[in-house]
């Protein structure tokens, strides 16, 4: 296998693993106002991946920086060709960050239902954006001669494109419900897990046509792939095992879900990086687009020395937060000072709810 | 304005947004690691109290930094997309490896830190603070490595078939010595702004009189923190400045408005004149012999002028203007400069109080270190406009000139668009942090744990 090739595959993992570790944090934002009902299921839902969101989102700057250093040409395309999308996905990321810091640092609800929407919004957008943007990569946008995007905006917005968008969106809906089943109690496990059965048949039928149309765009015949089978059938389990309470199996279900989807439009577009709609010779391929033998051979020692340990830290970041989040930790706290300090913050008149209730996450287990 | 310019002005206002949060987070991410080593060694209850206090502030940056991060990573193939394939397989090496190597660490050891107060033992917990603290400045030192590249080019060819750089050296990317010094020098800085910070707070709560037995402390670290590293700062700066005189003499000669070679060259704290046509500045105030030692670290050293640079840059790489904004660098320059003395002053007076044991007390000390907050933000700002500003008009130095770089596919109207559209996000993410930080920094320190109560198990306001 050659260096470029090893490096395409790199970068479809760096995307596939934003989507599966991201997909369910972002679902959970879309979610947690749907699933939440009051303040403390919301403050319950944001704090299943308060620990984990921020470690996550990182997967999508290594996959933009690496495809930067690997496939300068492919990075320097994509995205000046999708600069309106990315624009507003930025504003996404950036709304969608600051609201899980600012949300509770100011007790009002009105503070907090508007970072609320924000959250919600934002964690909606994310996926479809970035849909819009990976399905281009195959559907093809116009590309001129010395690589350069010729369109305008228009031609961004490919029917299959925000198709990719629409199915990734609902396969973050379904991996953050059967995520948030698997980490809380009560109500809001049996909320989450009632959204995620009712959202898995239609989440099954977009795969199901993502699975085709895939293969279509890429001019392969009707027949899906192996990816884009085990896709669509991982969406079927995750279905079953949702409606019977096996939340941990959904839960793999998803994430298999997840990855192929995301992993079939890559398999579907090698050699190939981005499809010029103007001409087939101006199509962006692994090999016109890739730096030096040396520079890759310097990233491919270092990412196969770093990629290892950063998936053992994260995988113990997991196992640390294991436990489910108990309702009884999010109520708020009883009135009064919580304990024999009278002078206390929590008791402050400027204080926040994130002050007054006790901070759930850090509860010790029982 | 052109789209051209337009894209500059996106790159600098999103660069200096980002780069107001991002000191404060390396600096205070040391702060805090070192307040809760303290906590971890004497027990002591305030140390404890003041991690979590200004942890929060930590979080409060961390958040805006981070994601206005994203900006910048992205705008090099949205804005500037020739550059970005010319240049990406150096360039880009560097930033990948700041998300593999530093990014991850940082960010999952904060998830670690934040929410694993009483799941990790204390030790671990402790070891979680000091890896976001290493892994916020190792990513510095991978974007302060690309951005030297542009300053000075080292460890590439250009491919004669493709006209694209490739990477033939890795060791001399990252060993580059205007890397080496601008690294340190920006590591010092943010030391410097978040003992600042944090000084100004401990000033805040010591003035008005609560706790007391918690902010001294918090004011005397502050200082030992401050102290040597304003020094440190001003020296490395000055190394700095002869490694850039000599790879990048126009920036040097530009900074000192020095028209003509001089030997030996005095340094003006005050001229008239000296921007871009006027080429005999007036020397109101200036140091003799000054420039010489700062710009080649000899009493008598030559210092080019831009006249004779722009003639041999003409020479070398053809007509064109070569000389930077005159202005701006001897303005970015000065006032870089005044903010450091100023601090200088500020971290002088406060050791002297603190030498005499009135700390606390020194009304007028308490006083101008609260004010003194905004002095490493103006400090920083300007020290990063005088370097990108002095690299103009190239965006890599000597390879590829700015208006080359840019990207081909973009209208005015969309830059345009986007620029209006982060102005205004910015504009209001810039309020609401200012405003959460004034109430975080300003309100009461969370309680002092009573006795036999494990203090990490209430821990407020630090997870959502």
């Amino acid at each position: 296998m050659t260096l470029v090739s090893t490096w395409f595959i790199i970068i479809a993992a760096l995307w596939t693993g934003f989507f599966v570790l991201e997909g369910f944090d972002l679902g959970v934002g879309m979610l947690h106002d749907v699933v939440g009902h009051d303040e403390t299921g919301r403050r319950m839902a944001i704090n299943t991946i308060g620990p984990l969101w921020d470690g996550n989102e990182v997967w999508l700057v290594v996959a933009a920086a690496g495809m930067f250093s690997a496939f300068p040409g492919w990075y320097a395309t994509m995205f000046s060709a999708f600069y309106m999308v990315f624009i507003l996905l930025l504003v996404a990321l950036i709304v969608r960050g600051v609201s899980f810091e600012f949300r509770g640092k100011v007790d009002t609800d009105r503070w907090r239902r508007t970072w609320d929407i924000l959250l919600t919004v934002g964690s909606l957008l994310v996926p479809l954006l970035v849909g819009i943007g990976l399905g281009g990569l195959l559907q093809g946008v116009p590309i001129g001669k010395n690589q350069e995007f010729t369109g305008s905006l228009v031609d961004l917005l490919t029917p299959y494109g925000v198709f990719v968008g629409v199915t990734l969106v609902l396969l973050c809906i379904l991996h953050g419900a059967s995520f948030l089943a698997l980490k809380t109690t009560g109500d809001l496990r049996t909320r989450a897990t009632r959204l995620g059965g009712r959202i898995a048949p239609l989440t099954g039928l977009a795969v199901l046509a993502f699975a085709i149309w895939t293969h279509v765009a890429s001019g392969r015949g009707v027949l899906p792939n192996l990816f884009e089978i085990i896709a669509v059938l991982a969406v079927i389990g995750a279905a079953w095992a949702i409606r019977d309470g096996h939340e941990g199996w959904s839960f793999l279900a998803t994430t298999f879900a997840m990855a192929t989807t995301v992993l079939s439009i890559f398999v579907e577009l090698y050699p190939n990086v981005m499809v010029s709609s103007t001409s087939p010779a101006f199509n962006l391929t692994v090999h016109n687009t890739a730096s030096g033998s040396y520079s890759l051979k310097v990233m491919t020692v270092i990412a196969l020395v770093l990629l290892p340990i950063v998936v053992l830290y994260q995988g113990w970041t997991y196992h640390v937060f294991r436990q489910r989040l108990r309702t009884e930790d999010f109520q708020p706290a009883p009135t009064g000072p919580p304990g024999p300090d009278t002078k206390s913050d929590a008791a402050a008149p400027d204080s926040n709810g994130a002050q007054q209730a006790p901070p759930a996450a850090t509860r010790p287990p029982t | 304005m052109s789209q051209l310019d337009l894209a500059r002005v996106q790159f600098a206002m999103t660069s200096i947004y980002h780069f107001l949060f991002v000191p404060v987070t390396i600096g205070l991410g040391f702060l805090t690691a070192l307040l809760q080593t303290a906590w971890h060694r004497s027990g002591r209850p305030e140390y404890l109290r003041l991690t979590r206090f200004f942890g929060v502030l930590l979080l409060i940056n961390v958040a805006v930094a981070v994601v206005t991060g994203l900006v910048q990573e992205f705008q090099f193939g949205m804005d500037w997309s020739v550059y970005s394939r010319t240049v990406g397989g150096v360039f880009g090496a560097p930033l990948a490896m700041e998300g593999l190597a530093a990014f991850f660490l940082e960010s999952t050891f904060l998830g670690l830190w934040v929410f694993g107060w009483n799941k990790l033992g204390r030790r671990v917990h402790l070891a979680t603070i000091w890896a976001v603290a290493f892994g916020a400045m190792l990513s510095a030192a991978f974007i302060l490595a690309a951005n030297s590249w542009m300053q000075h080019p080292v460890g590439y060819k250009i491919n004669p078939a493709t006209g694209r750089a490739q990477l033939t050296d890795i060791w001399a990317v990252l060993t580059n010595p205007v890397f080496l010094w601008g690294y340190v020098h920006v590591l010092l800085a943010s030391l410097v702004t978040a003992s600042v910070v944090m000084l100004s707070i401990s000033a805040w709560q010591l003035r008005r009189g609560g706790a007391r037995a918690v902010f001294r402390p918090a004011a005397r670290l502050s200082l030992m923190v401050l102290a040597p590293s304003i020094i440190l700062a001003m020296f490395v700066g000055s190394e700095l400045g002869v490694v850039e005189g000599k790879y990048q003499p126009m920036k040097i000669a530009a900074a000192e408005a020095q028209w003509t070679t001089c030997q030996p060259c005095s340094f003006s704290l005050f001229q008239i004149g000296g921007g871009n046509d006027d080429k005999t500045p007036t020397q109101i105030i200036a140091i003799p012999h000054l420039l010489s030692l700062l710009a080649t670290n000899h009493w008598n050293g030559k210092v080019q002028g831009l006249t004779p640079l722009q003639n041999q840059y003409q020479q070398k790489y053809g007509p064109g203007n070569y000389v930077p904004n005159v202005f701006v660098q001897y303005w970015s320059m000065r006032i870089m400069a005044y903010a450091a003395g100023l601090i200088l002053i500020l971290a002088g007076w406060g050791v002297w109080l603190l030498y005499r044991k009135k700390l606390d007390r020194g009304k007028w000390f308490l006083r101008a270190a609260i004010w003194s907050a905004a002095l490493p933000f103006i400090m920083n700002t300007a020290g990063w406009l005088l370097t990108e500003s002095g690299r103009q008009p190239w965006i890599v130095q000597g390879v590829q000139l700015t208006r080359n770089g840019v990207s081909p596919s973009i209208s005015t109207a969309t830059v345009a668009t986007s620029l209006i559209v982060f102005l205004l996000l910015y504009g209001a993410l810039a309020v609401v942090d200012i405003v959460l930080m004034m109430r975080y920094a300003r309100r009461e320190i969370g309680p002092e744990p009573a006795a036999g109560d494990e203090p990490e198990v209430r821990l407020p306001a630090m997870t959502y």
